[in-house]
């Protein structure tokens, strides 16, 4: 691995990552079952540079902003290389995103160029917003022949030869705009330095280290702040590979396991737990002797790795489970919403540990992470090296909201002062996330103390954002709140979303007003949704200006309404 | 080729199939996330299923934004 700490800058960590690996495969993309590229890092480098070098021509300058709209695959790479190598400030972005979230943000983030997939690009252009779209280039790939691209220009003919002039950053230099949520309310644009990736990437691989011939599966979409690192930059300045496939198909999913032999990859919980019932049910369908046999065995592979993973142990006694995941599985990684502690135990019970962890984007990524020695499924692990944390004003069970300082934690939010001084308080970034550490040192999380959930899969969703999907809806006033915000309970669970509604005197809840909540709701993507709703008897307390006051509202409702008056919807 | 009624009606026998549900059941406008239960990669596999069926490739991203029985079958229906 390089020693990152004699580098300023991504970019300059990734050029000698080129250099130093020129053989080795640092790229494997699949589609179905058609591998479509392969690249080492020499081949990486010659077609980065052509574009890093027509991108300098097209007056892109160190410090201009460049949007990445794609899905997982090489060209998303390749794209996040040459504008690091112009000193460029990348913005990734959801994909799964809408055309209007997508131009809401490209305007908030003030991006300059903007790379994309001509599906998405088509969508773009056909959103009613896109007359105010500001970016000067735009880059599309994989656009059929003769299609229309809109003054668009082909990712793959967008090349210029000669060398590209490498622009050095500072540590302190913005490297990234990373939205870790908001696009109906205030965009939460983290900016994240040089230093932040760079120290958090010394401190993941000290733990989980990579090297030449070690596969990342690279699932988690890489605009997801644990892609880009575990996904990209880990590997990269280590020398591995990141295979990428082009569908997440879960047969494909089981297929790439097999057939590139995957080290690791990372997960969200819903991925995790489709993997559990897969699982789950061949079991089921196994003859009872042998079921027996398997069920035993697994209680031995418990007891043997009970203290730290054995994995050459586990192979030997599930042999056909660990050929399944290709044999060279060494742990798997989870984060972005609570995982279940049973679901973490049965992979671990199987010789597939599953390391989980804890952490924001707002810091980088990784707070906390699970070393599994030994394995504990009720925790998140431990902080990583370089990483402080404290539980502020702790109840009498020592649980309070987890603060964090370290070199990790973002610069600031993008043109949002307030939040961030709202957020980073002396020092230290208020998570928002209640917890308290076990006497081995272990962080235990308990739920949130903000008002927001985060979904199986993985995404952050503030009441705030979806409120406008409702609009117009036949009552006074309505708000929209996380279910633990108003009742927190110290357990964690499914995460839900309830509205809070208030009627017009004298009216009533209708059929009429329910199947226009309910049509409502379910036009929201499915992870969006509300789960019920209730009505309160008075209106909502409102600041001068007339915005609700969201918290008195919160703890208003929490202390005079029970949470089984919430109408199912 | 099948027309898209007889296309609709055989996207939601599938799913019936495929999630355990009685056919009569499942109606063309109907979530199909909240009515089968499911989430997005489970409505993958469905995906997988209802490609092999009707001898037709959808990329994923052609799922983004769907979630009922008909506009599904218009999906289909579009490339038989």
């Amino acid at each position: 691995m390089l020693d990152l700490t004699k580098y300023q800058c991504l970019g300059e960590a990734l050029r000698d990552a080129l250099d130093r690996w020129p053989n080795e495969v640092c790229l494997i993309e699949s589609d179905r079952d058609t591998e479509r590229t392969r690249l080492t890092y020499s081949d990486f480098k010659e077609t980065a540079l052509p574009l890093a070098r027509a991108l300098q021509d097209a007056g892109f300058h160190p410090g201009d902003r460049a949007a990445i709209i794609m899905t997982n695959q090489s060209k998303w790479l390749i794209s996040a290389y040459a504008v690091m190598y112009c000193g460029g400030v990348l913005v990734p972005l959801d994909y799964k995103l809408s055309a209007a979230e997508h131009l809401a943000l490209l305007a908030h983030s003030q991006a300059k160029v903007l790379f994309t997939e001509f599906h998405l690009w088509r969508a773009i252009t056909q959103a009613p917003a896109f007359e105010s779209l500001a970016v000067e280039t735009v880059l599309v790939t994989e656009a059929p022949g003769g299609a229309a691209l809109v003054k668009a220009f082909r990712w793959e003919d967008f090349r210029r030869k000669g060398s590209p002039e490498p622009s050095p950053r500072r540590r302190e230099d913005w490297a990234s705009i990373v939205y870790s949520s908001g696009t109906g309310g205030q965009p939460k644009g983290c900016v994240l330095t040089h230093e932040n990736y760079l120290e958090q990437c010394t401190a993941l691989t000290k733990l989980y280290p990579f090297w030449p011939g070690v596969r990342y599966l690279s699932i988690l979409p890489t605009n997801h702040a644990v892609d880009f690192m575990v996904g990209f930059i880990g590997p990269f300045v280590c020398g591995a590979t990141v295979v990428h496939l082009r569908t997440l198909r879960p047969e494909f999913v089981r297929d790439a396991f097999v057939r590139y032999r995957i080290t690791y990859l990372a997960l969200v919980p819903m991925v995790l737990k489709n993997l559990e019932r897969g699982l789950r049910s061949k079991f089921d369908e196994l003859p009872s002797s042998r079921r027996w046999i398997l069920d035993r065995l697994i209680a031995l592979n418990r007891l043997l790795t009970r203290h730290r993973p054995h994995v050459g142990i586990s192979r030997l006694l599930l042999p056909q489970i660990h050929r399944a995941f290709g044999g060279s599985l060494k742990a798997m990684f989870v984060g972005g919403a609570f995982m279940e502690p049973l679901t973490l135990q049965f992979f671990y019970d199987l010789g597939l540990p599953v390391s989980n962890g804890y952490g924001l984007t707002e810091a980088s990524t990784v707070l906390t992470l699970n070393d599994c020695k030994p394995f504990r499924a009720d925790t998140v692990g431990k902080p990583l090296a370089g990483v402080e944390l404290r539980i502020l004003n702790p109840d009498g069970e020592n649980i309070g909201e987890v603060a964090a300082r370290s070199k990790t934690v973002m610069s600031h939010y993008l043109n949002a002062p307030e939040l961030t001084s709202e957020t980073i308080v002396d020092g230290w970034l208020l998570t928002g996330d209640l917890g308290r550490f076990d006497p081995s040192g272990h962080l235990q999380l308990f739920g949130r103390k903000k008002n927001m959930i985060v979904t199986e899969g993985g995404k952050n969703i503030y009441p705030e954002d979806i409120e406008n999907a409702f609009d117009g809806l036949a009552v006074k006033e309505y708000c929209i709140f996380a279910t633990n915000f108003i009742w927190p309970k110290n357990a964690l669970g499914r995460e839900e979303l309830v509205m809070v509604i208030r009627l017009e005197p004298g009216a009533e809840i209708t059929s009429a007003l329910q199947e226009d909540l309910g049509a409502r709701n379910r036009r929201l993507p499915d992870f969006k949704r509300i789960a019920g709703y209730f009505v309160v008897g008075k209106d909502f307390p409102r600041t001068a200006s007339m915005k609700i006051k969201r918290i008195q509202l919160g703890e208003e409702i929490g202390k005079g309404v029970d949470r089984t008056a919430v109408v199912p919807l | 080729m099948p027309t898209i009624d007889q296309t609709l009606d055989e996207v939601l026998a599938l799913a019936a199939v495929r999630f355990k549900v009685p056919r009569e059941k499942l109606s063309p406008d109907d979530d199909f996330f909240q009515n089968l239960g499911i989430d997005s990669l489970q409505a993958l596999d469905l995906l997988t299923r209802l490609e092999n069926h009707f001898h037709v490739e959808l990329p994923d991203y052609e799922m983004q934004g769907v979630s009922d029985f008909r506009t599904l079958a218009n999906k289909i229906q579009a490339r038989l």
